[in-house]
């Protein structure tokens, strides 16, 4: 497998690029709907990301979940949006300038603080399988995981209560 | 027999490793693999079209394609041609940069899922260690397109058909994903390849109580994932034209063509592989069986489009939460049981529980009859 390793770290190289691309072009493109498209790319290409790190079961759960799921959501949401309906109605962006000062402030934060982290490596990377993330699951972390089931029920229940019509 | 492609394979690769370097010879192993699925997937789709018309027929009692080739075998063919030389329209209103999406990234998932479908011993593309989740993973982001291609086109019926389908994928992903954990609890392991190898002599797991009714939740779910008749709500003709590919002409309305018949193909593969036993069997070489069961599940979908009429959009939503969901998370209590107790009594004691699911649910599923009218002011 070593003399792949090379080949990997393009791979990784080009995923991740296309994943930022993506988000690139998910905030700036005018049109909402098509931003949702991009939005599924880049997330399709972090679960891409996952896959190479060796974390197969996130990489399916991301596509699963995200992909699969939560952007259905999102681009139902965009329907819902009765302007939408135009394909070339453009996405309101009046507060550019405020979101750009913002986004400025952060990155100043962020990016000294993400170069200055000891990131913990292991010098082989080392698989996270279901079966070990199911026993963290259900044995070191049971209480927030019986938490978020808990929280999940509650809005579960919640969305039923609200959904429900009034006889 | 049985090792015949992997054999293949195999002698290809010694000979180009003769006068190559290793990372060539990589290189060469995975492109005969991928090579392998590009040209089997739309190839079996070519023929599943051709089959389905003859199908069909046969239960409609006419012949179906004849006068291209014998027995129109060459029929296939001369779609494509027709498909390709076709014009391609697209609306003045659509969004063409989603319009021309659609159809084009739908085929990529379609095409993916066939890399962890074991279709003999040693003859899968990639023994992933999620294998099963990959493939109800990347399944799943088909909605997606279909949506797309729905919005997109700028037409009612195209959106219409769009939204039933969301509904209904979004209703029987649950039952789906819920139908298989019983057998990734009794494996252990959600690879195909060790799915598989679990079920060698006869223990197919569709030979057990909560296999059986796993097998039929999981094909039922299936069907309607691929969106074919009872479940093609979606490009119900008789009421929405076409449903999300009523705007896609030519090439582009194959691709949809061929997403479809591609999944149907690799979830009767799926299927057989987690419930069926897989390429186990006697006698015949691996790989025959494994062709042999899905395409057994193929002609049983042919045959529910052949005779069973178009559910109702309330129907088939009633079906998936009220009937399917209950009866998966019942499967898998089911499963539990076979698993914690011996050997004779656990088949006694899952029997029991699925057989009281199924009692109770028919029950809680009957169809309320209105109550009969009494007239006070009037004669009967």
């Amino acid at each position: 497998m070593n003399s792949f390793a090379p080949l990997v770290s393009v791979v990784q190289y080009v995923l991740m690029f296309i994943v930022l691309g993506a988000a690139i072009v998910t905030v700036s493109i005018g049109n909402l709907f098509r931003a949702a498209i991009f939005l599924a790319f880049t997330l399709l290409g972090v679960a891409g990301l996952y896959f190479f790190l060796h974390a197969d079961f996130i990489a399916a759960m991301q596509i699963l979940i995200y992909v699969g799921a939560i952007m259905t959501l999102v681009i139902f949401a965009v329907m819902l949006t009765g302007k939408m309906q135009d394909p070339l109605v453009a996405q309101s962006n009046r507060q550019k300038i405020p979101a750009f000062i913002i986004l400025c402030g952060v990155s100043a934060f962020l990016i000294p603080t993400i170069l200055k982290a000891p990131w913990r490596t292991l010098a082989t990377p080392h698989a996270t399988t279901a079966a070990n993330l199911g026993r963290a699951l259900m044995g070191e972390f049971v209480f927030p995981f019986e938490i978020v089931s808990l929280v999940l029920l509650v809005a579960l229940i919640g969305a039923i209560a609200t959904a429900r019509s009034d006889e | 027999m049985d090792q015949l492609f992997v054999n293949l394979k195999h002698s290809i690769l010694i000979f180009a490793g003769n006068f190559l370097p290793e990372w060539a010879v990589i290189l060469i192993s995975i492109l005969i693999s991928v090579t392998a699925i590009a040209v089997f997937g739309p190839v079996t789709m070519m023929y599943l079209t051709l089959l389905e018309r003859k199908f069909v027929g046969r239960i409609q009692n006419r012949f179906g394609p004849n006068r291209v080739g014998k027995w129109g075998l060459l029929q296939p063919l001369a779609d494509g041609v027709k498909m390709l030389t076709k014009e391609d329209i697209v609306p003045k209103g659509a969004d063409h940069f989603a319009h021309f999406l659609a159809p084009v990234a739908i085929v990529i998932p379609a095409l993916l899922v066939f890399a962890v479908v074991p279709f003999g011993r040693n003859m899968v593309a990639v023994d992933l260690s999620i294998g099963i989740l990959f493939f109800l993973a990347l399944s799943s982001t088909t909605t997606i397109w279909i949506f797309v291609a729905a919005w997109a086109s700028r037409n009612k019926f195209s959106l219409l058909g769009g939204l039933r389908s969301v509904a209904q994928m979004v209703s029987y992903e649950i039952p789906m994903v819920l139908s298989v954990v019983p057998v990734l609890m009794v494996v252990g392991s959600f690879s195909t390849v060790a799915i598989v190898e679990a079920q060698s002599g006869w223990n197919w797991f569709v030979l057990t109580p909560w296999g059986l009714i796993g097998f039929v939740l999981f094909f039922l779910t299936g069907v309607a994932e691929v969106n074919r008749t009872p479940f093609d709500l979606p490009e119900g003709e008789s009421e929405i034209v076409a449903g999300f590919h009523t705007e896609y002409s030519g090439m582009k309305f194959a691709l949809f063509y061929m997403a479809e018949f591609m999944n149907s193909f690799t979830i009767s593969a799926i299927v057989s592989t987690v419930y069926l036993g897989g390429w186990q069997g006697p006698w015949l070489p691996g790989w025959l069986w494994l062709l042999i069961k899905s395409y057994a599940l193929i002609l049983v979908m042919m045959w529910f489009r052949g005779t069973l009429p178009r559910f109702r959009v309330d129907q088939l939503m009633g079906f998936a939460w009220k009937f399917l969901l209950p009866l998966a998370l019942l499967n898998i209590f089911a499963a539990g049981v076979w698993l914690a107790f011996a050997r004779p009594v656990n088949y006694l004691l899952s029997a029991i529980i699925v057989a009281l699911a199924l009692f109770i649910l028919y029950f809680a599923n009957r169809p309320d009859m209105p109550k009969k009218r009494v007239y006070r002011y009037a004669v009967e």
